[in-house]
């Protein structure tokens, strides 16, 4: 290893990525527009859910009811409709997803002491948020019918009645169970695995591409430095984008970051040694830019997409499906950055993940090594 | 000689690709200091064997030593005694001239203090002193090549090979490019060069003719013209002299015929009976010549005559 030659191709990478629009555009613009469309696009939470009512009644009592629906952040009472078929024709054209009917006898059943049943009716076409919709509606019915049993309680003297169990709730890590929080630091991983990928895609294939290939093996460089000095500028490149991610995180997403910035840094290098060397490995092979940036993009994305933990939870997967994840090292990643920003976990904490991040990086980088001849073919 | 193990020295050397023989059983050697002129038409395997030399393409058989150094087995041992120049411009368009300069210089391991010195050698040699700061893409031909040049030759390889070095530029920087070539030879390096320009071929020491893998003839430029032509060369001057071509071909006691600009060149076993004949026999075919004279042969003639007489037998075994 020749340090002269190292830093010559190193400066050299440099150069040609600064000079270059479209590298620019992949190194600046990428990760933030990546991160916005994904932090904004990509929502779990159930809020404002539009629901039509179809009150038969009309009383004081349906009206109580009904108001608990709107004053409910989860739900947006969008209209309450005269008769039945303009119901079902709001859920059918979706403008709706749940239609609520107060049955005429409301509150004759109510005053006589008997249940009352209410219909739901929900739209499973988003079964997710059907499901949510359901146990939200649920949640309010129940509210209501221990409100009025305490009335009724309080109205035969028995005043000091009070509920026999309450659950006094504190959601750890993420106060507010926005899912936001937990998808933003989950974006940078997602980011960092297609970004960083992507980037050195393209170096070997580019220069075979234009024809310099043939002049530089006919020097005394050796594959090592080649892979090294055309790696290094895109670590220093890595872990800016993902500071940058970091930062819009938590001044733009409001997430917090309660870890350690070393441990941020340490896993994020240890995941740009396997996105780089991945993406260097797909270059010497293509050949091409356009078929390597193509196969890394693929390689990436759908993977630390779906495998990944970042949309499904891994723990609920099939076993088969939890088993092929291992091998996705966005996983990795994702959990160690979801533990550092929300419960400032420590390496000891998370030593399975950064165990599985630095096996990849091992793995990754040794094969990266290797794969490049100077040879022609 | 002296001791001194030949620059190049090339022993039945083979490459193919597939069913294809790029390379087929070729020897030569190559002294130090020398310009050695490697000619042949597109496709003769040229470019192939400049590849295997530089440690590029492994060959399929044969042996092929470079400063003494087994090309096969040590591919990085020979890479730090040569300079290379590939046929098609290599640099980085999208880097100055200087950092070009510079990187080449790093990857040949140049060390610091001499770096600045054989950059501004090369700057100078190149006649790019005032462009050092333009991007290499905007240079012309001329320039780029004469860069590639200098890129080659920083950290001043006893040995350079050049793989038609001059295509594509201008007459006047051909000539500046040979001139330079015939200075690093006077320095005492080894120059291996490519061409398919036979005037070029002139400058060399010495000479290699290869066609279709195969080297057909070699020595020096005197001694190809003196040996390599079974019979000697007229010129003919005439009308018509496509048909003229035509019917020369068919002509008893013509070895061969081809254009040459507008006149004709034929290769006939004996000069002072062919010329007689040949008038006569253009004569009662009604076409008329201007002039017919036993001329001395180019490297063109050479070379022409024996590709295609090898073409010829060929096609007579067929």
């Amino acid at each position: 290893m020749n340090w002269n030659r190292l830093r010559a191709m190193a400066r050299k990478e440099m150069i040609q990525i600064r000079r270059d629009a479209r590298s620019i555009g992949i190194v600046i613009a990428m990760p933030i527009v990546m991160l916005l469309a994904f932090g904004y696009g990509v929502s779990f939470d159930t809020k404002h859910i539009p629901v039509y009512v179809y009150d038969r009644e009309q009383s004081q009592a349906s009206r109580d009811f009904l108001k608990r629906f709107q004053s409910s952040r989860y739900f947006n009472v969008v209209r309450s409709v005269g008769n039945y078929p303009e119901l079902v024709h709001a859920v059918d054209a979706g403008t709706c997803q749940i239609g609520i009917v107060i049955p005429p006898d409301f509150s004759a059943r109510l005053g006589s002491g008997q249940a009352v049943r209410i219909q739901a009716i929900f739209d499973g076409t988003d079964s997710n948020s059907a499901s949510l919709g359901m146990s939200y509606t649920e949640a309010v019915a129940q509210a209501h019918s221990a409100k009025l049993q305490l009335e009724w309680l309080r109205a035969r003297g028995q005043g000091s009645v009070r509920a026999p169990l309450s659950v006094d709730s504190r959601t750890w890590f993420n106060e507010n169970l926005e899912s936001m929080v937990t998808i933003v630091p989950g974006v940078v991983a997602m980011v960092m695995a297609v970004v960083g990928t992507f980037l050195t895609s393209l170096t070997v294939a580019r220069e075979w591409e234009r024809g310099t290939m043939e002049q530089l093996i006919s020097t005394p460089v050796t594959p090592l430095e080649i892979m090294l000095g055309k790696l290094l500028p895109y670590v220093a490149i890595g872990l800016i984008d993902t500071s940058v991610c970091a930062i819009m995180a938590v001044w733009w997403f409001e997430v917090p970051f309660r870890g350690h910035i070393w441990v941020f840094l340490l896993s994020t290098t240890l995941f740009l040694t396997v996105v780089l060397s991945l993406g260097y490995f797909f270059s010497v092979v293509a050949k091409t830019q356009l078929a390597a940036s193509q196969i890394s993009l693929i390689a990436t994305f759908l993977p630390a997409f779906l495998l990944s933990g970042f949309v499904y939870p891994i723990d609920q997967m099939p076993a088969v499906v939890q088993g092929i994840t291992h091998i996705v090292p966005a996983r990795y990643y994702m959990a160690i950055l979801r533990n550092v920003f929300l419960k400032g976990s420590s390496v000891f904490n998370m030593w399975p993940d950064f165990f599985g991040l630095a096996l990849f990086a091992a793995i990754l980088g040794l094969a990266a090594t290797r794969i490049f001849r100077k040879k022609l073919t | 000689m002296n001791g001194q193990p030949q620059a190049v020295v090339v022993q039945d050397l083979v490459k193919r690709f597939g069913d294809f023989t790029a390379v087929d059983n070729i020897s030569f050697e190559a002294s130090r200091g020398e310009i050695f002129g490697f000619l042949g038409p597109n496709g003769a395997g040229k470019s192939t064997t400049i590849r295997i030399l530089c440690g590029l393409l492994h060959p399929t058989s044969g042996k092929a030593l470079v400063a003494g150094v087994d090309v096969a087995r040590e591919p990085e041992r020979v890479r730090q005694n040569i300079g290379y120049m590939s046929q098609k411009f290599s640099l980085y368009n999208d880097l100055k001239v200087i950092e070009n300069l510079r990187f080449f210089a790093g990857m040949y391991g140049v060390n610091q203090a001499d770096a600045a010195e054989r950059i501004a050698w090369a700057v100078d040699m190149a006649g790019l002193t005032g462009r050092e700061h333009l991007l290499t893409g905007t240079l012309a031909a001329g320039w780029k090549q004469r860069l590639a040049l200098g890129c080659a030759v920083l950290h001043r390889p006893p040995i350079v090979f050049l793989d038609e070095p001059t295509s594509g530029v201008d007459p006047i920087s051909r000539r500046l490019f040979w001139e330079l070539i015939h200075r690093m030879a006077d320095e005492g390096v080894t120059v291996f060069v490519t061409t398919h320009y036979m005037d070029e071929a002139e400058y060399c020491n010495r000479l290699v003719l290869i066609d279709r893998g195969r080297i057909v003839a070699s020595g020096s430029p005197l001694e190809l013209k003196l040996k390599s032509m079974e019979g000697d060369l007229l010129l003919v001057e005439c009308d018509q002299v496509g048909k003229a071509l035509e019917l020369l071909q068919e002509a008893p006691g013509v070895t061969d015929a081809a254009i040459f600009g507008h006149a004709l060149h034929l290769v006939v076993p004996d000069a002072e009976r062919a010329i007689p004949e040949v008038k006569s026999y253009l004569g009662e075919r009604r076409i008329a010549v201007s002039r017919i004279e036993r001329i001395r042969p180019t490297l063109e003639d050479v070379f022409v005559s024996l590709t295609s007489l090898k073409g010829r037998r060929e096609k007579e075994q067929a």
